[in-house]
């Protein structure tokens, strides 16, 4: 009963935080705002039950987004431009898509249902092998990184050239050609 | 009398209390919530605080850049060579009971430490390096527009 | 398939399911809040405010996918420490967690670069408005159309 109180008041400031990011201009208080967003959702995620998700969540949404849109937002403008067009079109265009996506949830399972397809063949079979061939408490981490371990790769990977893409986009490489020009 | 002495003083005291966190996070990733993600994004957000309330220079004199592009390679590097390494004991690739083959749990507990600390480290120098890039181009905004 | 003779000796009360709809009304939460990370992506010219939309929507997105994986009465998926683990304890489905876990890190990946491209993109163009990059390109290939057709004319 608690979790569900929970859940709808964490749900009210979500959507008053979403709307406010919608009509604000000032860019700065649209990223603030959208770390506030990241907050509440890792608090939503340690009501869920999932505590990772929510550590990480909260560091990354809260934490590096954050900076980088601040960074962002200085080397380009902090406001953004009046609205000319009108809104209704959009609206039109995201309230067929949300019919067709309620429409699709219409034939999942319940909320919480424990023999639902997704936790009825994998879950107890991860939770019963890990204690014996893993042995380690945390049950995410060891599926993280021992049963998933390729796609832990894959997203290290993934991570890493995100890197090399930001450097080769923002690295400075024709600032200091251009020094290494005037100084020579 | 400096600008921002609250801060300066604060931060000081914080950034160890971080770093802290974040290899305390890394290492426990095992036992309680927590794991290479978010001990990286802690440690390089210790860092990110350091520069942006000391100022750029300081913070690469302690983390010089070449140091966090080395990083980015580096924790890749550490997870896939654990996976060869496991190849070249006998098993296939990223087998962690090939590190102690009589006892198969601890050799998994040794690869997932491994495997762990190789993507804190990418991650670490990934996003420093992000932050790097971001702050090291010469603003368009001057301070009196904001 | 219900026959048609069901439908006659239903009772009125039995069309408001009240156990589906409290079943079902996280996942349309969570669906109102993807919807207004689409309208911002949609809606909004300025490209920083289209990018803080798709991370909206990007967690509206876990949130659903978390919400699949959640039992009720259960509790987060770590035993205790002795690893002595009680058979009566419901956990909560871990899958779910891990998958998410590793689209939050592309998810922040993605934005990164898209952050990277704004700044380039405001250097090049000298603006980050949605309608003001379309007609300033449109004014390039219109430019290199005239250009390309002078000098394929001055080949032939």
């Amino acid at each position: 009963m608690t979790e569900t109180i929970l859940t709808l008041i964490l749900f009210a400031m979500l959507v008053a935080v979403a709307f406010a990011i919608i009509q604000m201009r000032q860019l700065f208080a649209v990223v603030l705002l959208s770390s506030v967003f990241s907050l509440l959702t890792a608090l939503l995620f340690v009501i869920m039950d999932a505590v990772d998700v929510a550590f990480t969540e909260a560091a990354v949404g809260a934490g590096i987004s954050t900076v980088l849109m601040l960074g962002t937002i200085a080397l380009t403008r902090k406001r953004s431009a009046e609205r000319t067009r009108s809104d209704i079109l959009p609206f039109f265009v995201v309230a067929v898509t949300g019919a067709a996506l309620v429409y699709g949830t219409l034939d999942m399972p319940n909320f919480g249902d424990a023999n639902a397809p997704a936790n009825a063949y994998l879950r107890q079979d991860y939770l019963d092998r890990s204690v014996t061939e893993i042995d380690v408490p945390n049950v995410v981490t060891a599926i993280l990184a021992s049963y998933r371990g390729f796609d832990t790769l894959g997203e290290t990977a993934v991570v890493f050239t995100a890197g090399i893409g930001v450097l080769l986009l923002l690295g400075g490489l024709a600032y200091r050609r251009a020094e290494d020009d005037e100084e020579s | 009398m400096q600008h921002h002495l609250i801060l300066r003083v604060v931060v000081k005291i914080l950034v160890a209390a971080i770093i802290l966190f974040a290899l305390y996070v890394q290492f426990h990733g095992d036992f309680s919530p927590g794991g290479g993600f978010q001990a990286g994004v802690i440690m390089a957000a210790a860092f990110i605080l350091y520069g942006i309330v000391f100022g750029m220079a300081k913070v690469k004199q302690v983390v010089p850049e070449w140091v966090v592009h080395r990083m980015m390679g580096l924790g890749v590097l550490i997870y896939a060579g654990c996976g060869v390494a496991s190849m070249f004991l006998g098993y296939e690739f990223l087998n962690y009971n090939a590190f102690t083959p009589h006892h198969p749990s601890h050799g998994q507990h040794y690869g997932l430490l491994i495997v762990e600390f190789g993507v804190g480290v990418t991650v670490t120098g990934v996003m420093i390096s992000i932050f790097y890039a971001f702050a090291s181009r010469p603003p368009t905004l001057k301070d009196s527009d904001w | 398939m219900a026959t048609p003779s069901d439908d006659h000796g239903a009772p009125p009360e039995a069309i408001f399911d009240w156990a589906f709809l409290t079943g079902h009304a996280e996942y349309w939460m969570f669906i109102t809040l993807m919807m207004a990370g689409l309208f911002m992506v949609v809606a909004r010219g300025n490209l920083v405010k289209k990018v803080v939309g798709l991370n909206i929507f990007q967690v509206s997105v876990f949130m659903l996918y978390i919400s699949i994986g959640k039992i009720t009465d259960g509790t987060a998926p770590i035993f205790p420490l002795n690893m002595d683990v009680d058979p009566d304890v419901i956990y909560s489905n871990p899958l779910p967690h891990v998958l998410m876990l590793t689209a939050i890190v592309v998810g922040i990946a993605t934005t990164s670069l898209a952050l990277a491209l704004i700044v380039r993109i405001r250097e090049a163009f000298g603006t980050i408005e949605e309608d003001e990059l379309l007609i300033l390109e449109r004014a390039i290939d219109t430019e290199e159309n005239r250009r390309y057709s002078a000098q394929s004319a001055g080949d032939a």
